[in-house]
């Protein structure tokens, strides 16, 4: 690698401007070789830096677990349950006929982030969400009984006070974008997998 | 060309001029890698100590990107290294690139030593460097030995037990200083945790004695096969380009064999063993060090009592050190010195033998062998070659580099003229 660089460097040969000087100010032989070894060898080292940048992405039993199955059967009307997947907080609430009425009623071109409720959701019953803020990453409340909820019934973050209504969707505070939606589908009436 | 010339013309680029005022990182460059003189008949066989900086930078950069995913835990450390293999995107490239990388640097640089003791490279005035070159070495062993038994497999952990013990050869505080290094009364994870932390560090004390040896190297400059110092300047030539295409050839050659190992034979050089997970109540059939440490290794066994032996293992690598004071000859190449040749040859036989050795098990005919090639070891040093030194009738060493040159290719020495001209046509 150094004698590459230097090459680059000490370009300047004597013999060099004279050998430049014979063919006319065209590019010399060497000039044309100097070149050529220099990019064979600039696509080498990005090619050899591959599998080294490749190597701290995701390894394959970090992928194995990024499938998550939840049976959804236990959660009653109006409860709430927090599951990991992916290392992350997934907030599932089975939602009341009230608050999907809300959810649905909701003008969205009224919206920070203007997404209506129906794009939230598989079943409007459920609703499935990444429990991180979008402002700075921390995990709003709402999802326990007595958690305050915020001015829009839905969830309220407590580091810089990020109000988020009962589609999730922000409302209120510095958080640019409503709670993040995950990949997932139902596979039966009562189960989902993530991811 | 600086060395001629030494009001060297200015940079072209205002903001090189700019920086080079300031910090002179660019004449430093240009007077070391570019203009820097070098006696024009080089062979191969001085492609080995870039090969060698080659191979440690390598092995820095797998060595950090397999510490981004290994475990220094005795529960987790063997699953790691699996993990490293088989989940891991590449882990088993780097693994591998890593592995066989630590013989190919022992490979190059015991070639590099070796070219070293047949030219007469450890002579005056390139004594320090020669010591700098042998305490590299000296370092490496301990760094290798500390990464092989980070994969806590069953020779990782038993090779560890063996050499931490040699420290219990010391009468009186062996016991204390072993349970020292171990932090415990056996080798276990805080030994596991430690070595680790010591792999990670001494490399980059490798690449600290490295910056002093090529300090120590741009002070009088290579050695030559001829071992005439350069007389002028038609006695050399510039670093760059002749020698860096020299050595970026000599880097295509070594990475053909490195990289063939790595993809075809990758466990060449490994022990199976070291695939079963470490068990402390099990020794293996054989513990058998890596290759490059089997010679000491046969020193070792060859002496039946157990400080001695220890003495002698370490002995054998620092006697190196004091090579330009047994050998008193003022000739330093071997090309002019037919005894000597002979006993070089004899010596890296002599070499090889031990090495073989170390491989066989601690048995007859093995041991007496080994006391015989151990014995032949240590006379070339302290017999041999101050005799030879003493006695030998070497022959006509030439006037200069150029005029050596010139009979070899069988015609008159050009003498004053740049020696430019000539590599043009070369
Ligand atoms: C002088 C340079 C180095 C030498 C000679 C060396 C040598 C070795 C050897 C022989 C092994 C055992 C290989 C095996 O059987 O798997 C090893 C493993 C290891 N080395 Fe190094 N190493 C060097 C530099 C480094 C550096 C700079 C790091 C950075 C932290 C490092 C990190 C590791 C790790 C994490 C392992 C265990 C994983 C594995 O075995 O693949 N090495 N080293
Ligand atoms: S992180 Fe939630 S409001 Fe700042």
């Amino acid at each position: 690698m150094v004698n590459v660089n230097s090459a680059t460097l000490a370009g300047a040969e004597p013999s060099d401007s004279r050998e430049r000087e014979k063919t006319g100010g065209e590019g010399t032989r060497r000039d044309f070789l100097l070149l050529a070894a220099t990019a064979v060898g600039a696509v080498g080292a990005g090619l050899a830096a591959w599998p080294f940048i490749s190597s701290m992405r995701p390894a394959a039993d970090t992928l194995a677990e990024a499938t998550l199955e939840v049976d959804l059967s236990p959660i009653e009307t109006g409860q709430a349950i927090t599951v990991v997947w992916r290392k992350k907080p997934v907030f599932i609430r089975h939602r009341t006929a009230d608050e999907i009425q809300k959810a649905e009623s909701q003008n969205v071109a009224e919206l920070r982030d203007p997404q209506p409720d129906s794009e939230r959701v598989k079943k409007p019953e459920w609703l499935v969400m990444i429990g991180i803020c979008t402002h700075l990453g921390c995990i709003p409340l709402g999802q326990q009984p007595n958690d305050p909820t915020g001015n829009y019934g839905g969830w309220f973050c407590p580091c810089h006070g990020s109000h988020y209504d009962e589609s999730g969707r922000i409302r209120q505070g510095p958080a640019p974008r409503n709670l993040a939606i995950p990949q997932y589908e139902f596979i039966d009436d009562t189960t989902i997998r993530l991811g | 060309m600086t060395a001629h010339n030494p009001a060297s013309p200015p940079f072209r680029n205002p903001v090189i001029r700019w920086v080079d005022y300031r910090l002179p990182v660019f004449t430093f460059m240009r007077d070391h890698l570019g203009d820097y003189q070098t006696p024009k008949n080089l062979s191969y066989m001085w492609n080995f100590g870039s090969l060698a900086g080659i191979a440690l930078v390598v092995m820095i950069l797998t060595g950090i990107f397999l510490a981004m995913h290994y475990q220094p835990n005795v529960n987790g450390a063997f699953a790691s290294v699996e993990r490293i293999m088989r989940d891991v995107n590449y882990g088993w490239l780097i693994r591998y690139l890593h592995m066989n990388g630590a013989s190919m640097f022992f490979l190059v640089v015991y070639l590099h030593t070796f070219r070293g003791l047949y030219y007469g490279s450890y002579k005056a005035p390139r004594e320090v460097l020669w010591m700098l070159g042998v305490l590299i070495l000296f370092t490496m062993m301990p760094t290798a030995f500390l990464g092989y038994v980070l994969v806590w497999g069953q020779q990782s952990f038993w090779a560890a037990t063996v050499i931490t013990s040699m420290v219990t050869a010391v009468p009186f505080v062996g016991e204390p200083i072993v349970e020292w290094l171990w932090g415990g009364f056996a080798v276990d994870n805080p030994t596991l945790n430690r070595f680790f932390a010591l792999h990670y560090l001494m490399p980059f004390v490798i690449v600290g004695i490295i910056a002093i040896h090529l300090w120590a190297l741009h002070m009088h400059r290579s050695n030559n096969p001829t071992g005439v110092e350069p007389k002028g300047p038609e006695d050399t030539i510039a670093f760059h380009p002749y020698f860096t295409v020299k050595d970026l050839l000599g880097v295509a050659a070594f990475l053909i064999v490195y990289l063939g190992f790595v993809f075809f034979a990758p466990n060449f050089f490994t022990e199976p063993d070291n695939y079963i997970p470490a068990d402390p109540l099990v020794t293996p059939h054989q513990i058998v060090p890596e290759w490059y440490l089997l010679p000491f290794y046969t020193v070792l066994r060859a002496i039946p009592h157990k400080l001695t032996g220890v003495i002698a293992m370490v002995a054998a690598i620092a006697i190196l050190f004091l090579m330009p004071w047994l050998d008193r000859s003022p000739v330093k190449s071997a090309r002019f010195r037919p005894l000597y040749r002979m006993f070089f040859w004899i010596f890296l036989l002599d070499c090889l033998i031990l090495g073989y050795l170390g491989a066989q098990t601690a048995e007859e005919p093995y041991v007496t062998a080994g006391q015989i090639a151990t014995f032949y070891y240590f006379a070339h040093f302290l017999i041999i070659v101050p005799a030879v030194s003493r006695f030998e009738k070497t022959k006509p060493v030439p006037e200069s580099i150029s005029v050596d040159v010139a009979a070899r290719e069988g015609r008159r020495p050009r003498r004053g003229v740049g020696t430019k001209k000539k590599e043009e046509v070369a």
